[in-house]
């Protein structure tokens, strides 16, 4: 069988945070990542194909983004990926989530995977909906938030989280898989593998090449227009205690809670 | 073409709050448009003076379908077919991850634009507006639909809300596409661990990953102790899938969503899963040793520091106080 797995470029919380020291500002370095999810992805991707209970001839990560984001591409690649696909192309830039699910639908159409593998969300917003979207455009079930998979044929059995609890699904291939990170633990990539990836085939792909209709992308061909940034409704900020003395600290939260009658 | 469909989401013998609170948002927002909210009940067994209920909350019609439960194929199918039967130019979900997969679904079988974390919609010369914090809820973007439009709320985002009487109930056949035919649900809403009564407690002591290890809940059990009567102990996605606390004491987007006088977060870091489920807190005090933590930024009281030192302290000092 083969599998795609879905990965996306997303900027890097955790550095985008960090103050260099040196400098005093923030540093910039290395601000954009995998999504961590995709990594999950990967893994998953992984864990089947070394599973062995079906035969997995190819693993392809497929991305749509600028050119930077080959990098999320070399990252795929060193984590098991076989080969990527990077959808690149002007005329995408400000598609909406359905207008990017349908343009990566088209490129996955043109893979024929037995199963599309990608993270349940993205770091930077698009919760829990790029796989149902793309499912839909390629007429196969979906499922989002699982956190368990086993696969025996060309069947799946999968666990997920749901608003009630745990569910299991049977699933039959072909399939969209969004999964969670509970699902498993993404291995580190070798340095053989991190020098290596950017030795492995890499598609680069417009979207004439991947049958995109244009008139269906980008900001133009999206049916959702955001803008009117505004901010929130104000919250007055907290108070912050920096715990020296562990004892004064607790007479000041007692002292809080008191003051708010929680301690009555 | 101004009327709104709203799902309804049902687990053994009651309706979702949340698909109540969209059915309500959906009732106000169709009566500015000029039209009527629709609800949607697709399920199995459901009778009809159950699924009448639901115009209780402003639904002046409810459309049901006999299909499998806690699946989306089966609601897209049917919503898809209510759309392409005219009428309708919006859906509203009550959020939840089945709706986030409905609606995102949804939106490309009719070709819709599609907005999830809806905290507020409003009509604008005729038309839906739906408003969505994004970056961390640091901004909040408006979304304008060029034809067809999907609403995906944020939990707890609409109010519930009675207004009318039972609705006339309308049976229609799931008639049920290829795609949702390669999908069972074998077991749905198991539970796993012991049953917490957290959405009826005043005050939450909850936990996440900076309690280091399952062991580390036994600080917030005795915190939880400490203050009696009406404590309970909430956790995170990220323990309970760690296995460490039980599923029925998770808050967030996909647990459960809360609203105690309060709610003091032990090494929870607040991503925005778990912020959604818990922002609505009278008062809410955080614990974290990571001082950026993005639970510092909501929280009314923020402790930066190491749990193993404060808690145990924290738990001696209520006792003593509560006497």
């Amino acid at each position: 069988m083969k599998i795609a797995v879905l990965v996306k470029e997303v900027p890097d919380a955790a550095v985008q945070k960090r103050i260099d020291p040196n400098s005093g500002r923030l540093d910039r370095s290395g601000e954009k990542n995998l999504n961590p999810y995709d990594t999950h992805a990967i893994e998953a991707a992984m864990q089947i194909k070394e599973g062995g209970a079906v035969p997995v001839e190819e693993i392809v990560a497929v991305t749509m983004g600028p050119d930077s984001a080959v990098r999320a591409l070399h990252k795929a690649v060193s984590l098991g990926a076989d080969r990527s696909v990077h959808l690149s192309d002007e005329a995408l830039a400000g598609s909406d989530v359905a207008a990017t699910g349908y343009a990566l639908a088209q490129v996955l159409k043109r893979e024929n995977p037995d199963l599309v593998l990608l993270g349940q969300q993205s770091d930077d917003g698009e919760c829990y909906t790029i796989g149902a979207v793309v499912a839909e455009h390629l007429g196969q079930p979906s499922l989002t938030q699982v956190i368990k998979l086993d696969i025996a044929g060309t069947e799946l059995t999968c666990e997920r989280q749901a608003e009630y609890g745990y569910d299991t699904v049977k699933v039959s291939l072909p399939a969209v898989i969004s999964v969670g990170d509970a699902i498993n633990e993404p291995r580190y990539p070798s340095l053989k593998a991190i020098m290596g990836a950017k030795k492995k085939p890499l598609e680069n792909i417009s979207a004439a090449d991947a049958g995109v209709d244009a008139g269906k992308v980008g900001a133009e061909g999206s049916n959702v227009k955001c803008g009117d940034f505004k901010a929130p409704a104000a919250k007055s900020a907290g108070t912050i205690i920096e715990d020296e003395d562990t004892d004064d600290t607790v007479a000041k939260i007692v002292a809080w809670l008191d003051e708010r009658k929680l301690l009555a | 073409m101004s009327n709104i469909l709203v799902y309804a989401l049902h687990n053994e013998g009651a309706f979702n709050k949340n698909s109540l609170g969209a059915i309500s948002e959906a009732s106000r927002l169709a009566g500015e448009l000029g039209g009527e909210a629709h609800a949607v009940v697709v399920g199995q067994g459901i009778a009809d003076d159950l699924a009448a209920t639901l115009g209780k909350y402003g639904a002046t019609k409810v459309i049901k379908a006999e299909a499998p439960e806690g699946l989306a194929a089966p609601v897209i199918d049917v919503f898809g077919k209510l759309f392409e039967g005219g009428g309708y130019e919006y859906a509203v979900f009550g959020g939840g991850l089945l709706g986030f997969e409905i609606g995102a679904g949804l939106a490309a079988r009719v070709d819709a634009g599609v907005t999830m974390e809806v905290t507020a919609v409003n009509v604008e010369g005729g038309k839906l507006v739906a408003e969505r914090p994004i970056l961390g809820d640091s901004s909040i973007s408006t979304s304008r639909y060029k034809g067809k439009g999907i609403i995906i709320a944020r939990l707890n985002a609409f109010e519930l809300k009675e207004s009318g009487s039972d609705a006339p109930v309308e049976n229609v056949d799931a008639d049920l596409s290829a795609q949702a035919q390669q999908a069972t649900i074998v077991t749905r809403g198991e539970q796993r661990g012991a049953d917490v009564d957290i959405e009826g407690a005043s005050i939450l002591i909850a936990g996440g990953r900076g309690l280091g290890k399952a062991e580390g809940f036994e600080l917030c059990d005795d915190l939880a102790k400490a203050f009696g009567g009406n404590a309970a102990v909430a956790a995170t996605r990220a323990v309970v899938d760690a296995g460490w606390y039980p599923y029925a004491a998770q808050i967030g987007q996909t647990g459960k969503t809360v609203a105690p006088k309060l709610y003091l977060a032990a090494g929870i870091s607040g991503a925005i899963q778990h912020k959604v489920g818990m922002q609505a807190s009278e008062n809410i005090v955080a614990i974290n040793k990571d001082a950026n933590a993005p639970i510092f930024e909501f929280s009314d009281l923020g402790i930066v520091g190491d749990l193993n030192k404060i808690l145990p302290k924290l738990t001696e000092a209520v006792k003593a106080r509560k006497g």
